[in-house]
């Protein structure tokens, strides 16, 4: 049975029978679920095209169902079809991406978690803009994809993947991570470079607390998002040039895992602590409370 | 470790804003339903730790109310579901609860049908994950990647080979099992994931077994 417990034996498996990440995932999850190939090929075309959808409506939704953050990724557009921007036009995207789905989710909209929901914007962000850039086709995708699942499956494995357990680094960090080695593995990395890659993107937000304002997936969730997948891009770059992740992955997640439990409650999304125990989140906290006895009655 | 499958983490699909306050909120009222075997009427919800501390900013307690109504997590209707409650007659109420050293988005369900009734605790684990941790008063480990055959019955010897018997002449498949009891002689459970399906017949067949008091099946979740 194929196992995916940590990235160093799935990079050895790589490495004793040649097969790529893309190939050995897929075999995992058809052991594992009892599927053929073919059937998890077609369900990861699915998770593409509800990403894209997500993009696409997330750009034209004003956010009429979110409590705080209103039409994110649609200022950007607009901000971006006025030349009101200072960011590159890669940037600009892959922020307008990030937001706009985030939003959608924030908006009750249907998006694909990616690991979670908080940050089902990150993975879509940075492998949908690298893709256009590059013109990459949709088999591609579906094997970016399917790398990046592994690199999920990996961390799952070793470490929290919820806010409540580990905090956001847990959440938007190792979507990060996910999203690197997916830019990687779309272009053209080897393995290693995958797994290089996602360790620097989730070093650079290791120890990223939870705590969103009035408990709301909104602030700073949203931006955060945003963050997460530029960072992404920079790591797969990092990685490109050359630069080490010295930390394995695998030790990277373990050290993310520590960092978890050190944390307290407050900042593990239970809205307690850090940005959600300032002054003004209090007041919007209350605001939202009086409203919500108001609906209540 | 059990092991985790890949659209877990690329997915899953789902309505927002929060995998393990919303689509896991959704898996566990879902997952109440289909152990009470019937529609509910009646809902006492006791909400643990961060689902206690911010189940109104995540929806969490729409998301339970939806999977209570026997929805999806990416259903289009679940915003609605508190209307669709008063609408479908179930009556239901949130509690503040402290239900001990148990994950952070923990919830138990005390649930009413029109003729029976459970109790079940579980958590919302991460990614839309879920897992049933309690079932009137058992600890019992279940997450939905399997179904499920639960049996309570009388702990005396032959009952849990009655059970596994008949599993095998249906064919169906034991992946995992698990046993545990109250007090010797008395009342004991089993909970068997299955590879197979189970349906109706199993609870049949089961059910009529010496010694055994009350069976569910339940599909993946």
């Amino acid at each position: 049975m194929l196992e995916l417990q940590c990235a160093e034996d799935l990079l050895a498996l790589g490495r004793a029978t040649g097969k790529t990440l893309p190939a050995l995932v897929v075999e995992y999850e058809s052991e594992l679920s009892g599927q053929p190939a073919a059937e998890i090929y077609e369900t990861m075309h699915h998770r593409l095209q509800i990403m894209k959808e997500s993009v696409e409506q997330g750009l034209d939704d004003p956010g009429a169902l979110a409590h705080l953050a209103k039409g994110y990724g649609l200022k950007m557009k607009m901000a971006a079809d006025e030349g009101r921007l200072v960011g590159g036009q890669q940037l600009q995207r892959i922020t307008m991406y990030a937001l706009a789905v985030a939003q959608h989710n924030a908006s009750l909209g249907r998006i694909a978690a990616c690991p979670t929901a908080g940050s089902c914007g990150v993975l879509p962000a940075a492998l949908l803009c690298i893709a256009e850039d590059r013109g990459a086709d949709d088999g591609a995708l579906v094997d970016a994809l399917l790398t990046a699942a592994g690199i999920g499956t990996v961390s799952a494995m070793q470490g929290p993947i919820s806010g409540a357990e580990g905090g956001c680094q847990a959440e938007c960090g190792v979507a990060s991570a996910m999203a690197a080695g997916a830019v990687v593995e779309l272009a053209g990395g080897s393995a290693e470079a995958v797994f290089d890659a996602a360790s620097l993107a989730l070093q650079n937000l290791l120890g990223l607390v939870c705590d969103p304002v009035a408990g709301l997936v909104e602030i700073p969730c949203i931006t955060r998002n945003a963050c997460a997948a530029g960072n992404a891009v920079m790591a797969a770059d990092m990685v490109r040039a050359g630069i080490p992740a010295v930390i394995p992955f695998d030790e990277t997640v373990r050290a993310m895992k520590q960092i978890g439990r050190a944390m307290p409650e407050s900042l593990r999304e239970t809205s307690k602590g850090g940005l959600a125990a300032s002054s003004t989140a209090k007041r919007i906290h209350r605001r939202m409370q009086r409203e919500h006895q108001l609906e209540e009655e | 470790m059990s092991q985790i499958g890949i659209f877990d983490i690329v997915g899953p699909v789902m309505v927002g804003p929060s995998s393990s306050h919303t689509a896991g909120a959704v898996r566990l009222g879902y997952a109440g339903r289909q152990i009470l075997g019937e529609p509910v009427r009646r809902a006492d919800i006791h909400l643990h730790g961060s689902f206690a501390a911010t189940y109104w900013g995540h929806r969490t307690d729409i998301a339970l109310l939806a999977g209570l109504l026997g929805m999806a997590m990416d259903d289009a209707a679940i915003p609605g579901a508190k209307k669709l409650c008063c609408d479908h007659g179930l009556a239901y109420q949130f509690h503040r609860a402290d239900l001990g050293d148990v994950h952070p988005n923990s919830v138990r369900l005390q649930l009413q049908g029109e003729s029976s009734h459970a109790d079940v605790q579980g958590a919302s684990v991460g990614g839309g994950r879920a897992a049933i941790h309690r079932l009137d008063g058992f600890a019992i480990q279940c997450d939905g990647t399997y179904a499920t055959l639960i049996s309570r019955h009388k702990d005396e010897p032959g009952v849990i080979s009655e059970i596994t018997r008949v599993l095998g002449e249906m064919n169906i498949n034991i992946a995992f099992m698990e046993v545990s009891r109250r007090r010797r002689g008395l009342d004991a459970m089993l909970v068997a994931q299955t590879d197979d399906p189970l349906n109706s017949r199993v609870i049949q067949w089961v059910t009529g077994l010496r010694g055994v008091r009350q069976v569910w099946c339940l599909p993946r979740f």
